[in-house]
């Protein structure tokens, strides 16, 4: 007699369903990149150790970095540093959003706001952050004032542009809507206008952490004994190239930390309902 | 209960010197009586309604609700739009309730408020519900509960029924009629369909354009709940539609009337 044949929808030769592939895919191929990437900078450090004229700057392969990573957390300076440059783009972002959602809710509302604003603001955006150096050193009287400065100027724009797109987006009728349901200014801003933009600010606010976080170890080279544009600048001083490659390590993780918290306050703030 | 309006050579432009969208608009609407505007697209029936609401404020001439002139909107005097422009960061109660936050009513009062019209619209189950999941009809009754929740002495509909599917939008026709009669709300709608008209009306107005004018008035004087099979609905439906053709001198096929009635004559 023949046994019924049993079909499993969904399953590859392996046993595997479709998602669960796709979650294993999600783990695996992440870790391939990194993986790749270690081998890349496995192979970098190789090739500059057996080289006797790049030999000085073996301390660049993981083995010494990791090693003096290691160290550097273990002494408690790295966290000092990596302190020192979380507290300025905090408030660097804190001034970037101070200024630039207001201002891009203005200019996305009003339409005569943006046709006045467009241009200088457009100017000013493609002016490099770091082009304000000498003026921020000049106009602060302390250096992590200028610092702050000039995270708040590379902040500044992607929120406020962002904001004032999400302001441009919102739908007609739900202004009417409130209008007519009798709300006040305060009204509308607050339960209109900016749970409708939230999306697109923080957006902006990703946009700008990144920008930020790229504008900071530029900035840090300013005057201050501080962060971790400080750490690398005194590691390359002091020959100590171990140490600057595990500096840039934690920017990069940091970094890439920041940018997932946004990511994870994206996805809170999203009210559109996946189909 | 319901506000009387009235409407005061009304005249109203878009631009400075275009042609007037609306030309010396005069008419009253009584307390808790319920007038449809109907006529062909362009004529002036919205901006009629915009204008009543405050959503726009009129080139010449007034509004008046209850004798105060309209100069800006109100909760007071609602409207419904076509697109019912929920919150989708708001669940239906929140969405319901929104007018009664805006006027600053205490949380419990807007609760007991909300429970109250969520029954009302028979949406009670969906109270929590996110807007977006849904049906268009669905999303239509939660701008009425909003639109009610408010206590409105005037109800605005600007063509809220007409991206909903025939049988939806029968029952909501008859809803709102039924809730506006009960409650004496002041109820001007706007609409493109003859049978909608005579299933809500106590009083049609057929607009015409170029400029927008009230042309004529039609008296629907039948009793309520209205029957859209019956010979006496079947009998106004007639007479308003020869009425809305003759005060347009088109048929509804865009031709002169007069060749429609000499096409008849040559048919016998």
């Amino acid at each position: 007699m023949k046994a019924p044949s049993v079909s499993i929808p969904n399953q590859n030769a392996a046993g595997l369903s479709a998602v669960a592939r796709r979650r294993l895919q999600a783990v695996t191929y992440p870790l391939a990149g990194i993986a790749i990437m270690f081998l890349c900078w496995w192979l970098g450090g190789w090739v500059l150790a057996g080289n006797p004229d790049t030999v000085i700057f073996a301390g660049f392969a993981p083995g010494p970095t990791l090693a003096s990573l290691q160290q550097m957390l273990g002494e408690g300076a790295l966290w000092d540093a990596i302190g020192a440059s979380l507290y300025r783009i905090g408030a660097g972002l804190f001034w970037g959003c101070l200024l630039g959602i207001p201002l891009g809710i203005m200019v996305g509302y009003f339409t005569t706001a943006m046709q006045m604003a467009n241009l200088p603001f457009q100017f000013l955006r493609m002016v490099s952050p770091l082009a304000w150096m000498p003026l921020a050193v000049m106009i602060f009287d302390s250096w992590d004032g200028a610092i702050v400065f000039l995270i708040a100027m590379a902040a500044l724009w992607p929120i406020l542009f962002s904001t004032a797109h999400g302001v441009r987006r919102i739908d007609p009728g739900w202004l009417k809507v409130a209008r007519n349901l009798g709300a006040g200014g305060a009204q509308m801003l607050r339960k209109v206008i900016l749970p409708a933009v939230m999306m697109d600010m923080m957006a902006g606010i990703r946009l700008a952490v990144g920008v930020a976080w790229v504008v900071l170890v530029p900035a840090e080279y300013l005057g201050v004994t501080s962060g971790l544009g400080y750490a690398i600048n005194d590691a390359r001083d002091t020959l100590d190239y171990s140490a600057l490659a595990a500096v840039v390590l934690v920017i990069g993780v940091i970094g890439y930390g920041l940018d997932s918290l946004c990511g994870l306050l994206m996805r809170r703030f999203n009210w559109r309902m996946e189909s | 209960m319901g506000a009387t309006i009235s409407i005061n050579g009304i005249t109203h432009h878009y631009k400075a010197g275009a042609d007037p969208v609306l030309q010396n608009i005069e008419n009253r609407i009584d307390s808790g009586e319920c007038v449809v505007l109907i006529g062909r697209s362009g004529c002036g029936k919205s901006t009629l309604l915009h204008l009543i609401a405050g959503l726009l404020q009129p080139s010449e001439g007034c509004v008046k609700i209850n004798g105060h002139q309209v100069v800006r909107p109100m909760a007071k005097w609602n409207m419904m739009f076509q697109k019912p422009s929920l919150y989708p960061w708001m669940n239906v109660r929140q969405n319901a309730g929104l007018g009664l936050e805006f006027a600053g009513r205490p949380k419990a009062e807007i609760r007991g408020r909300v429970d109250e019209l969520l029954m009302l619209v028979g949406l009670s189950e969906y109270s929590e519900a996110n807007v977006q999941s849904l049906s268009g009809g669905q999303q239509q009754r939660v701008a009425l509960a909003r639109s009610l929740a408010t206590n409105p002495e005037v109800l605005l509909l600007d063509e809220p029924f007409s991206a909903l599917d025939a049988f939806t939008r029968a029952s909501l026709q008859k809803e709102v009629a039924a809730i506006c009669r009960d409650f004496g709300i002041t109820l001007v709608t706007v609409t493109h369909d003859i049978d909608e008209a005579i299933l809500m009306a106590d009083r049609v107005m057929i607009m015409n354009r170029n400029p927008g004018r009230i042309e004529q008035e039609f008296e629907v004087a039948l009793d309520w709940p209205r029957d859209t099979a019956g010979v006496d609905f079947q009998a106004r439906r007639r007479v308003l539609m020869e009425q809305f053709e003759r005060s347009e001198n088109v048929t509804p096929l865009g031709k002169p009337s007069r060749d429609r009635v000499a096409l008849r004559r040559v048919g016998g």
